[in-house]
Protein backbone atom coordinates (compact mmCIF):
# COMPACT_ATOMS: atom_id res chain seq x y z
CA UNK A 1 0.00 0.00 0.00
CA UNK A 2 1.40 3.52 -0.94
CA UNK A 3 0.29 5.05 2.26
CA UNK A 4 0.92 2.34 4.67
CA UNK A 5 3.47 4.13 6.90
CA UNK A 6 1.04 7.63 6.77
CA UNK A 7 1.30 10.40 5.17
CA UNK A 8 4.93 11.05 3.95
CA UNK A 9 5.68 13.46 1.07
CA UNK A 10 8.82 15.54 -0.04
CA UNK A 11 9.42 18.47 1.86
CA UNK A 12 9.64 20.11 -1.06
CA UNK A 13 5.69 20.39 -2.01
CA UNK A 14 5.19 21.78 1.46
CA UNK A 15 7.76 24.63 1.28
CA UNK A 16 5.89 25.51 -1.96
CA UNK A 17 2.84 25.29 -0.42
CA UNK A 18 4.27 27.37 2.49
CA UNK A 19 5.65 30.51 0.20
CA UNK A 20 2.61 30.40 -2.03
CA UNK A 21 0.20 30.97 1.05
CA UNK A 22 2.41 33.62 2.42
CA UNK A 23 2.37 35.16 -0.83
CA UNK A 24 -1.48 35.41 -1.01
CA UNK A 25 -2.20 36.13 2.49
CA UNK A 26 -0.08 39.12 1.13
CA UNK A 27 -2.41 39.94 -1.46
CA UNK A 28 -5.34 39.71 0.53
CA UNK A 29 -4.23 42.52 2.90
CA UNK A 30 -3.09 44.36 -0.11
CA UNK A 31 -7.04 43.95 -0.85
CA UNK A 32 -7.66 45.96 2.35
CA UNK A 33 -4.20 48.34 2.31
CA UNK A 34 -5.72 49.49 -1.34
CA UNK A 35 -8.82 49.90 -0.56
CA UNK A 36 -11.24 47.93 -3.49
CA UNK A 37 -14.68 48.33 -2.86
CA UNK A 38 -17.65 46.85 -3.94
CA UNK A 39 -17.86 44.05 -6.22
CA UNK A 40 -13.73 43.72 -6.98
CA UNK A 41 -13.29 43.60 -2.86
CA UNK A 42 -15.27 40.88 -2.29
CA UNK A 43 -14.33 38.85 -5.65
CA UNK A 44 -11.12 39.68 -4.85
CA UNK A 45 -11.43 38.47 -1.22
CA UNK A 46 -13.18 35.18 -2.32
CA UNK A 47 -10.81 34.16 -4.51
CA UNK A 48 -8.01 34.62 -2.36
CA UNK A 49 -9.70 33.00 0.66
CA UNK A 50 -10.47 29.70 -1.54
CA UNK A 51 -6.97 29.67 -2.90
CA UNK A 52 -5.23 29.67 0.64
CA UNK A 53 -8.40 26.93 1.83
CA UNK A 54 -7.78 24.94 -0.92
CA UNK A 55 -4.28 24.70 -0.59
CA UNK A 56 -4.21 23.98 3.29
CA UNK A 57 -6.79 21.48 2.76
CA UNK A 58 -5.50 19.85 -0.22
CA UNK A 59 -1.31 19.85 0.77
CA UNK A 60 -1.17 20.41 4.14
CA UNK A 61 -3.95 18.50 5.57
CA UNK A 62 -2.99 15.78 2.84
CA UNK A 63 -6.65 15.55 1.28
CA UNK A 64 -5.06 14.99 -2.01
CA UNK A 65 -3.34 12.25 -1.38
CA UNK A 66 -6.05 10.15 0.65
CA UNK A 67 -8.81 7.87 -0.99
CA UNK A 68 -11.70 9.03 -2.29
CA UNK A 69 -14.06 7.37 0.07
CA UNK A 70 -12.29 9.85 3.00
CA UNK A 71 -12.53 13.00 1.19
CA UNK A 72 -15.79 12.88 0.02
CA UNK A 73 -17.20 12.29 3.13
CA UNK A 74 -15.68 15.23 4.42
CA UNK A 75 -15.70 17.39 1.31
CA UNK A 76 -19.57 16.87 0.74
CA UNK A 77 -21.54 17.35 3.97
CA UNK A 78 -20.54 20.77 3.91
CA UNK A 79 -21.93 21.93 0.89
CA UNK A 80 -25.56 22.24 2.32
CA UNK A 81 -23.87 25.22 4.19
CA UNK A 82 -24.64 26.80 0.47
CA UNK A 83 -28.20 26.30 1.02
CA UNK A 84 -28.41 27.73 4.54
CA UNK A 85 -26.49 30.62 3.61
CA UNK A 86 -29.35 31.31 0.85
CA UNK A 87 -31.77 30.85 3.30
CA UNK A 88 -30.41 33.22 5.71
CA UNK A 89 -29.44 36.05 3.31
CA UNK A 90 -33.33 35.73 2.11
CA UNK A 91 -34.77 36.10 5.86
CA UNK A 92 -31.87 38.79 6.54
CA UNK A 93 -33.27 41.05 3.56
CA UNK A 94 -36.64 40.50 4.47
CA UNK A 95 -35.87 42.00 8.13
CA UNK A 96 -34.10 44.79 7.04
CA UNK A 97 -36.99 45.58 4.78
CA UNK A 98 -39.37 45.51 7.54
CA UNK A 99 -36.80 47.04 9.54
CA UNK A 100 -36.35 50.02 7.01
CA UNK A 101 -40.39 50.20 6.70
CA UNK A 102 -41.41 50.57 10.18
CA UNK A 103 -38.85 52.02 12.36
CA UNK A 104 -36.96 54.21 9.35
CA UNK A 105 -36.54 57.52 9.25
CA UNK A 106 -38.46 58.29 6.10
CA UNK B 1 -13.81 -24.51 -1.37
CA UNK B 2 -10.88 -25.79 0.82
CA UNK B 3 -9.91 -24.64 3.89
CA UNK B 4 -6.60 -24.35 2.65
CA UNK B 5 -7.58 -21.92 -0.44
CA UNK B 6 -10.16 -19.76 1.58
CA UNK B 7 -7.27 -18.85 3.87
CA UNK B 8 -4.90 -17.69 0.66
CA UNK B 9 -7.79 -15.87 -0.39
CA UNK B 10 -8.02 -14.16 2.93
CA UNK B 11 -4.24 -13.61 2.97
CA UNK B 12 -4.27 -11.90 -0.21
CA UNK B 13 -4.65 -8.20 0.23
CA UNK B 14 -7.86 -6.61 -2.01
CA UNK B 15 -6.87 -4.31 -4.41
CA UNK B 16 -8.19 -0.72 -3.91
CA UNK B 17 -8.83 0.79 -6.74
CA UNK B 18 -8.37 4.52 -7.31
CA UNK B 19 -11.27 7.21 -7.93
CA UNK B 20 -14.70 7.14 -8.30
CA UNK B 21 -15.09 3.26 -8.38
CA UNK B 22 -12.79 3.01 -6.14
CA UNK B 23 -15.03 5.47 -3.77
CA UNK B 24 -18.10 2.95 -4.36
CA UNK B 25 -16.59 0.18 -3.84
CA UNK B 26 -15.15 1.38 -0.30
CA UNK B 27 -18.45 2.56 0.80
CA UNK B 28 -19.86 -0.66 -0.04
CA UNK B 29 -17.67 -3.03 1.22
CA UNK B 30 -17.45 -4.92 4.85
CA UNK B 31 -16.48 -3.53 8.12
CA UNK B 32 -15.02 -0.08 7.24
CA UNK B 33 -15.25 2.31 4.34
CA UNK B 34 -12.39 4.56 4.92
CA UNK B 35 -9.14 1.78 4.10
CA UNK B 36 -5.96 2.73 4.83
CA UNK B 37 -6.79 5.06 7.85
CA UNK B 38 -6.94 4.79 11.14
CA UNK B 39 -9.49 5.22 13.40
CA UNK B 40 -7.84 7.94 15.21
CA UNK B 41 -7.33 10.05 12.66
CA UNK B 42 -10.47 9.56 10.81
CA UNK B 43 -12.20 10.57 14.11
CA UNK B 44 -9.97 13.63 14.09
CA UNK B 45 -11.93 14.00 10.69
CA UNK B 46 -15.43 13.40 11.88
CA UNK B 47 -14.66 16.17 14.90
CA UNK B 48 -12.95 18.40 12.30
CA UNK B 49 -16.37 18.50 9.39
CA UNK B 50 -18.80 18.90 12.95
CA UNK B 51 -16.30 21.75 14.45
CA UNK B 52 -16.66 23.10 10.28
CA UNK B 53 -20.63 23.41 10.61
CA UNK B 54 -20.06 25.31 14.57
CA UNK B 55 -17.84 28.11 13.02
CA UNK B 56 -19.77 28.00 9.89
CA UNK B 57 -22.98 29.00 11.94
CA UNK B 58 -20.98 31.44 13.42
CA UNK B 59 -20.36 33.18 10.33
CA UNK B 60 -23.63 33.09 8.79
CA UNK B 61 -24.88 34.26 12.17
CA UNK B 62 -22.74 36.63 11.60
CA UNK B 63 -23.55 37.58 7.96
CA UNK B 64 -27.31 37.93 8.72
CA UNK B 65 -27.01 40.23 11.51
CA UNK B 66 -24.74 42.27 9.49
CA UNK B 67 -27.07 41.92 6.37
CA UNK B 68 -30.14 42.68 8.35
CA UNK B 69 -29.51 45.66 10.50
CA UNK B 70 -30.33 49.08 9.30
CA UNK B 71 -27.56 50.87 11.23
CA UNK B 72 -23.84 51.43 9.24
CA UNK B 73 -21.57 48.63 10.33
CA UNK B 74 -18.22 50.01 12.10
CA UNK B 75 -15.48 50.67 10.05
CA UNK B 76 -13.46 47.21 10.79
CA UNK B 77 -10.41 48.55 8.58
CA UNK B 78 -10.31 51.73 11.04
CA UNK B 79 -11.43 49.65 14.12
CA UNK B 80 -8.14 47.44 13.77
CA UNK B 81 -5.74 49.66 12.78
CA UNK B 82 -2.64 50.51 14.87
CA UNK B 83 -0.01 53.32 14.73
CA UNK B 84 3.72 53.18 15.50
CA UNK B 85 4.33 56.71 15.61
CA UNK B 86 3.06 57.88 12.41
CA UNK B 87 -0.13 57.14 10.56
CA UNK B 88 -2.31 54.27 11.88
CA UNK B 89 -1.75 51.29 9.39
CA UNK B 90 -5.08 49.25 8.92
CA UNK B 91 -5.20 45.89 10.25
CA UNK B 92 -1.72 46.18 10.84
CA UNK B 93 -2.01 43.58 14.00
CA UNK B 94 -4.79 41.46 12.44
CA UNK B 95 -1.93 40.68 9.24
CA UNK B 96 1.08 39.81 11.36
CA UNK B 97 -1.96 37.42 13.55
CA UNK B 98 -2.42 35.88 9.80
CA UNK B 99 1.34 35.40 9.05
CA UNK B 100 1.98 33.72 12.36
CA UNK B 101 -0.65 31.18 11.84
CA UNK B 102 0.61 30.27 8.19
CA UNK B 103 4.06 29.90 9.63
CA UNK B 104 2.97 28.06 12.46
CA UNK B 105 1.00 25.56 10.12
CA UNK B 106 4.71 25.42 8.00
CA UNK B 107 6.48 24.33 11.30
CA UNK B 108 3.94 21.81 12.34
CA UNK B 109 3.55 20.10 8.45
CA UNK B 110 7.35 19.96 8.66
CA UNK B 111 7.07 17.91 12.46
CA UNK B 112 4.80 15.55 10.66
CA UNK B 113 7.05 14.31 8.12
CA UNK B 114 10.12 14.44 10.58
CA UNK B 115 8.10 12.51 13.01
CA UNK B 116 7.25 8.94 10.22
CA UNK B 117 11.11 9.73 9.64
CA UNK B 118 11.21 9.08 13.22
CA UNK B 119 13.71 12.01 13.83
CA UNK B 120 12.74 12.76 17.57
CA UNK B 121 14.81 16.10 18.10
CA UNK B 122 13.62 17.99 14.84
CA UNK B 123 9.62 16.81 15.81
CA UNK B 124 10.26 18.09 19.31
CA UNK B 125 11.49 21.45 18.54
CA UNK B 126 9.13 22.06 15.37
CA UNK B 127 6.36 21.08 17.78
CA UNK B 128 7.73 23.60 20.12
CA UNK B 129 8.15 26.40 17.66
CA UNK B 130 4.48 25.94 16.60
CA UNK B 131 3.38 25.49 19.94
CA UNK B 132 5.32 28.79 20.73
CA UNK B 133 3.62 30.51 17.63
CA UNK B 134 0.18 29.19 18.88
CA UNK B 135 0.46 31.07 22.06
CA UNK B 136 1.40 34.10 21.02
CA UNK B 137 -1.29 34.47 18.61
CA UNK B 138 -3.32 34.41 21.59
CA UNK B 139 -1.45 36.85 23.13
CA UNK B 140 -1.88 39.14 20.25
CA UNK B 141 -5.41 38.16 20.71
CA UNK B 142 -5.53 39.39 23.92
CA UNK B 143 -4.17 42.83 23.32
CA UNK B 144 -6.62 43.12 20.45
CA UNK B 145 -9.55 42.36 22.67
CA UNK B 146 -8.24 44.54 25.27
CA UNK B 147 -8.27 47.87 23.29
CA UNK B 148 -11.64 47.10 21.70
CA UNK B 149 -12.66 46.90 25.11
CA UNK B 150 -10.73 50.01 26.49
CA UNK B 151 -12.60 51.57 22.97
CA UNK B 152 -16.04 50.24 24.66
CA UNK B 153 -16.82 47.91 22.90
CA UNK B 154 -19.05 45.48 24.34
CA UNK B 155 -21.28 42.40 23.17
CA UNK B 156 -24.86 44.82 23.12
CA UNK B 157 -22.73 47.80 22.07
CA UNK B 158 -20.07 50.20 20.36
CA UNK B 159 -19.23 53.87 19.61
CA UNK B 160 -19.05 53.17 16.17
CA UNK B 161 -21.79 51.49 14.45
CA UNK B 162 -23.77 48.67 14.49
CA UNK B 163 -24.62 46.88 18.40
CA UNK B 164 -24.40 43.52 16.60
CA UNK B 165 -20.56 44.27 15.60
CA UNK B 166 -19.30 43.70 19.21
CA UNK B 167 -20.96 40.19 19.96
CA UNK B 168 -20.33 39.32 16.71
CA UNK B 169 -16.26 39.70 17.14
CA UNK B 170 -16.32 38.27 20.92
CA UNK B 171 -18.26 35.14 19.95
CA UNK B 172 -16.01 34.08 16.28
CA UNK B 173 -12.46 35.66 17.50
CA UNK B 174 -13.36 34.22 21.03
CA UNK B 175 -14.25 30.46 19.81
CA UNK B 176 -11.07 30.46 17.10
CA UNK B 177 -8.75 31.53 20.12
CA UNK B 178 -10.09 28.95 22.57
CA UNK B 179 -9.25 26.13 19.75
CA UNK B 180 -5.82 27.69 19.59
CA UNK B 181 -5.20 27.89 22.92
CA UNK B 182 -6.19 24.07 23.20
CA UNK B 183 -4.43 23.18 20.41
CA UNK B 184 -1.27 25.07 22.28
CA UNK B 185 -2.02 22.46 25.11
CA UNK B 186 -2.20 19.42 23.20
CA UNK B 187 0.68 20.18 20.90
CA UNK B 188 2.92 20.63 24.42
CA UNK B 189 1.46 17.29 25.67
CA UNK B 190 2.60 15.90 22.19
CA UNK B 191 5.71 17.45 22.44
CA UNK B 192 6.49 15.91 25.39
CA UNK B 193 5.58 12.24 24.61
CA UNK B 194 8.01 12.21 21.70
CA UNK B 195 10.64 14.02 23.36
CA UNK B 196 10.54 10.82 26.06
CA UNK B 197 9.94 8.46 23.10
CA UNK B 198 7.20 7.30 23.49
CA UNK B 199 6.21 6.42 20.32
CA UNK B 200 9.67 4.49 19.87
CA UNK B 201 8.67 2.25 22.38
CA UNK B 202 5.04 2.16 21.67
CA UNK B 203 4.12 3.01 25.04
CA UNK B 204 0.21 2.60 25.91
CA UNK B 205 -1.28 5.40 26.07
CA UNK B 206 -2.58 6.06 29.76
CA UNK B 207 -6.18 7.09 28.41
CA UNK B 208 -7.07 5.03 25.23
CA UNK B 209 -4.46 1.75 26.67
CA UNK B 210 -3.54 1.70 22.61
CA UNK B 211 0.31 1.17 21.66
CA UNK B 212 1.65 4.84 20.75
CA UNK B 213 2.91 5.91 17.11
CA UNK B 214 3.79 8.55 15.27
CA UNK B 215 0.90 9.10 13.31
CA UNK B 216 -0.73 10.80 16.36
CA UNK B 217 1.72 13.79 15.13
CA UNK B 218 -0.41 13.56 12.16
CA UNK B 219 -3.53 13.75 13.60
CA UNK B 220 -2.23 16.43 15.91
CA UNK B 221 -1.46 18.33 12.65
CA UNK B 222 -4.98 17.89 10.80
CA UNK B 223 -6.48 19.61 14.51
CA UNK B 224 -3.71 22.47 13.73
CA UNK B 225 -4.03 22.99 10.34
CA UNK B 226 -8.02 23.45 10.27
CA UNK B 227 -7.71 26.35 13.19
CA UNK B 228 -5.19 27.95 10.39
CA UNK B 229 -8.31 26.95 7.99
CA UNK B 230 -11.06 29.07 10.30
CA UNK B 231 -8.91 31.83 10.40
CA UNK B 232 -8.43 32.08 6.79
CA UNK B 233 -12.20 32.35 6.90
CA UNK B 234 -12.12 34.84 9.51
CA UNK B 235 -9.83 37.06 8.02
CA UNK B 236 -11.85 37.17 4.87
CA UNK B 237 -15.36 37.54 6.33
CA UNK B 238 -14.90 39.03 9.46
CA UNK B 239 -11.80 41.59 9.15
CA UNK B 240 -11.51 42.49 5.13
CA UNK B 241 -15.29 42.20 4.12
Amino acid sequence: MAHAEGQQHPLGIYIKVWILLFVVSGFSYAVDYFDFQGYTRWSLILLFMFIKAGYIISVFMHIKWERWALSAAILVPPSVLLVFIGIMAIESNYTFLTRILNFGPG
Amino acid sequence: MSPQKSSAAAAQPVELKPGLIGLAEDWSSDQRAFKNVSWGKAMMWIFLLSDTFIFSVFLISYMTARMSTAVDWPPVSEIFALSFGGDPIPLVLIAIMTFILITSSGTMVLAVNYGYRKDRKKTVILLLLTALMGASFVGMQALEWSKLISDGVRPWENPFGASQFGSAFFMITGFHGFHVSVGVVFLLLIARKVWRGDYDTEKKGFFTSRKGNYEIVETMGLYWHFVDLVWVFIFAFFYLW
